[in-house]
This record gives structure tokens, sequence and C-alpha cells, in this order.
């Protein structure tokens, strides 16, 4: 029996400007007043200003997550002078890009292109190390006037705009009474491939990593993939596996909403333990229906709308190779359904739990990743500082239980040693807990320390069949070569 | 605030306070919960 190990990951970011009119709360605003759309366009950033923007260069690992400590904020007016699009943890593309990477994912010509707009965007994704020939012969274009004629003479077709406003192409349906195969559906789906695929093919290519040796790939996210009668029926693993060449390979989906890349993590880790599965990727593909969700509260404060970033993620798991961090499945933290919803309930099932068992103190763990939501989103549309609130939480526990002293500063010194300011697009599923998977497997390797923690927490009462809350959690250790 | 006696409609949050628990509150205090609902706002 070997322990599993984390062995890398990588993420896949796309600034989709034009698409934030198809986020779930811009189409339902657009819808009954049309006015919204030019509220929203004159507050969208350039590709630039998405890049320069200090979070994004922290996902992408070319800054570490308490360099934002540091770095002037508001961090949307403070741009940083010194970026890239890429990075060791990543890369960040822009829009025509990944239109032109929907195309790509394409296997049923549900997504039109403008044949010129078409032709600059195969140009400029050939030189893309990760884009098949394959793929940019798929990228074809047809005259405006189809388009035009698609979107004017029947339903079961929707737009595809730039941040300019420039109409390019569409998305359509051949099946316009199923609301499960929906244009806005199928745009979603097709979203969620292109960028678990990219992540997935990074990962693999990045870490040398034949595609053919490995064996299963879970997704995590939360689409709803199928038709009428099968609606979330899903297995977009086995989908991204193909895109990626993983001819080995077999695949399923996890769903847990927000906390699934947690929980297929530890299934991830428990197929290579038992030697089912040694050789395993988890993926999670983005979240196209936040687009835009506190464009309200950023237009009210007359600042970006700054939920125009998709992102998804692919993490490579396999055997104890002596030097990857380990995968602790015995530090897996459950909620539980007789846990109870109350927070304090939660922390104790995710963090003091494990942490007993493991015979650790809270500050043994020196770094604890929680929900990374960017709180420049959250915090200025009223929804609060999110990873801040998680951390003075299991602050509070540890004083509770006479770990560190009582009182705000002790729980501020905690929070600032272990934990970290909130830097992922707040993209559901892949801001839970994963943005700091990298940076952790990083200083694991780099020996800065020797435990980091992991904890994510699911909206069950969202799909109002129960009033649970879920969650899990699991270590990450520093490999002593032992094996 | 006297509850006693009051319908209340509850909207809890995920990572603050969720519906049940505020459900628990109200009804100690003699409310009587007409809604309960959490929400997550990320």
């Amino acid at each position: 029996m070997s322990h599993p190990v984390v062995r890398d990951i990588r993420f896949f970011l796309a600034h989709t400007p034009g698409l934030v009119r198809h986020g779930s709360k811009p189409t339902r605003e657009i819808h009954s007043n049309h006015s919204v759309w030019q509220d929203i366009q004159g507050s969208l950033r350039s590709f630039d200003e998405a890049a320069a923007y200090a979070p994004h260069q922290v996902l992408l690992g070319n800054m570490k997550p308490d360099g934002l400590n540091t770095a002037a904020a508001p961090w949307y007016e403070n741009m940083l002078a010194e970026y890239s699009t890429s990075g060791p943890h990543g890369e960040l593309v822009n829009e025509d890009q990944f239109h032109g990477l929907l195309k790509a994912a394409d296997e049923f010509d549900l997504v039109l292109l403008e044949e010129g707009y078409a032709a600059r965007v195969a140009a400029e994704l050939r030189s893309h190390p990760r884009v098949t020939d394959e793929e940019i012969e798929r990228i074809q274009g047809v005259p405006y006037s189809r388009i035009e004629e698609r979107l004017t003479s029947r339903e079961g077709a929707i737009p595809l705009l730039t941040r300019d406003g420039e109409t390019i192409g569409l998305v359509q349906t051949d099946y316009v009474d199923d609301a499960s195969l929906a244009p806005d559906i199928l745009l979603e789906n097709l979203a969620v491939k292109a960028t678990a695929t990219m992540a997935l093919r990074s990962v693999l290519a990045e870490s040398g990593t034949d595609p053919a040796g490995l064996q299963y790939v879970i997704g995590s996210g939360e689409e709803a993939i199928g038709d009428r009668y099968n609606r979330g029926g899903g297995n977009l693993a086995k989908t991204v596996a193909e895109a990626a060449a993983c001819v080995n390979s077999t695949g399923s989906d996890v769903k847990a909403f927000c906390c699934a890349p947690v929980h297929a993590m530890v299934v991830g880790g428990s197929l290579v333990q038992s030697g089912v599965f040694p050789e395993v990727a988890v993926v999670g593909g983005c979240s196209l229906a936040k687009l835009g969700m506190k464009f309200r509260g950023h237009l009210a404060k007359e600042i970006p709308v700054m939920e125009d970033v998709l992102a998804g993620f692919a993490v490579l798991m396999g055997p104890d190779d002596g030097t990857s961090p380990v995968l602790r499945l015995d530090s897996v933290g459950r909620h539980t359904v007789g846990a109870g919803s109350v927070q304090q309930a939660i922390v104790e099932a995710l963090v003091a739990d494990p942490l007993d068992r493991l015979g650790l103190k809270f500050g043994d763990v020196a770094k604890y990743a929680t929900e990374m939501h960017n709180p420049e989103i959250t915090d200025t549309a009223g929804s609060g500082n999110v990873p801040r609130t998680n951390y003075r939480l299991i602050a509070a526990l540890a004083a509770q239980r006479g770990e560190i002293e009582k009182g705000s500063e002790s729980r501020d010194r905690f929070v600032e040693q272990h934990g970290m300011p909130g830097f992922s697009p707040t993209q559901g599923h892949v801001a839970s807990a994963m943005p700091f998977m990298a940076h952790a497997l990083d200083d694991l390797r780099a020996g800065d320390y020797q435990y980091s923690m992991f904890l994510a927490k699911g909206s069950l009462f969202l799909g109002r069949m129960t009033h649970m809350s879920d969650g899990e959690s699991f270590i990450l250790e520093s490999n002593s070569g032992a094996g | 605030m006297d509850l006693a006696g009051k319908r209340v409609i509850i909207v809890g949050e995920r990572d603050g306070v969720p519906g049940p628990a505020i459900e628990a509150c109200v009804r100690s205090a003699g409310a009587e919960p007409v809604m309960v609902q959490t929400q997550c706002f990320v």
C-alpha cells in the first residue's frame, strides 16, 4: 500500500468580459432592463487590467498570497507594474482566445464564429503549445449574415459578444424544447469543458506526465451536463480526459457543491492508496453562472465589475514518489449528517477533529486554505470577507481550547500567520481551498513547513432538498522520503 | 426586541449564521418562523 501524493496542479484563467452578460445575475437583470448591459459594459476591465491585477498574479504563481498583505490597496486601482499572463501555476488568456477555445471544444456545431474573427483567433491560438492542430482546424467561421439570420429567424440561439459589444458569433441548440440543452446551458458546459481541458493539458505537459499513463479523472465542478431525461447526469471528467488525450483513462464526477474538489481529492487519494487507479487527476472547470454575480454592488460603488474571469484547475495524484507532498487520508475531516449546521460545529468537525486524530495543535498547521474568495470582490458588494471570517472562526476555536490567548490581538496574529488574504475569482468550487494548493506544494517541497490544511464548505441547502450544509478537509504533509 | 407571538422570515448565511440556527433562537423566544432559508453569497 502506498500513500497518495499530490504531484502538481495548474490553473487556467480566461478573462471574459463579453461573457459577463451570460452570468446568471446579469442575464436576469438585462432581461428585465436592457440598459443594464450598458452600465455593466462601462465598468468592465481591459485584458491588461485583469492581467495586472495582483490576485490574478497570485493565482498564476508570480506572487505569494501573503504578498497581498503589503500590496497597495485597493488592488483594482493599483495595478502591478510588472506582470505576466503566465506563471509557474497557470496561464490567463484573453476573450478572443477563449472564444476560439469554445469553438475548439465544440464537437456538435453548437458555436458559430464569424469567419474573419475565427481566422484571427485561430491564428492567435496556433502558437499555443496546448492547442492541437485538429482543434485549430475546427476553428472555422461562417459569414456574418448566417449568424445574423440564425439569431433573428428562430429561437434557440444566443449571441456571443466581445467586451466592446461586437457580435462575433453565437451558441445554438438543435433541441429547442429541451431546457437542459438550451444555448445558455450549452455555453456554460462548453466553457467548463474548455477550462478544465486546458488546465489538465497544462499540468500533464509541465509535469512531464504522459497523458496515456493517467488512469482515472474525477470531475469536481458544479455544472449540470445532460439532456432533459438526465439533467446533471454529467461525466465531464471523461469528456476532459478524452480532450486531453488520456486514452487509457476513465472517470466520473463527484458532486458536492463548492466542496466537491475536496471530496474529489479524498476519493482520488483513496483510489491511489487502494491501488485500484494509481494515477489520478482531479479537475474542476469554471463557473460561468457566477460571472457578474455581484455587479450591482460594484456599480453602486463605481468600481470595476470584477467577476469577469473564468477559472479551472487540474491536479495530479499518484503513489508515493518520495518527494511530493502526502495527502494524509487519516486526516480527513468530515461534516457528518448529525454534526449540525452551526459554524462552531462545522469548524470542529473540519479542523479540530483531524488535528486531534493526528496529535497536532492548531499552530502546527502552517497555513490553512479555506474558501479563498477575493474580498475585494465580495466585501465591496456586501458579501463580507469570507476567508477572514473562516480564519477568525478557526482562531476562536484555538483560543477556546487554550492553544492561543483569547482576545482580538492574539486572534489577528493567528489569522495573519496561519491564514492569507483571499485571491481567487468568485468561481464557486474553484475558490474552495484549491487556489492555495499550488503554493502549498511549492512550500512543502521546499521544506518551508510540514503541514497545510485544506477545508471547504458546500451549500447543499441551495438545491432546496435539505437545510444541511456540507464540508470536508484534509491535510497535506511534506514528504519525509521514508516511503 | 420582544419576539413572542411574532411571525418571522429567516434568511441565514452559509459563512455566517445559517437559517436553522436562527430558527432555533427565534423559536426559543416564542416566535413562529414562517420561512427559513440559508443563502450563499459567493
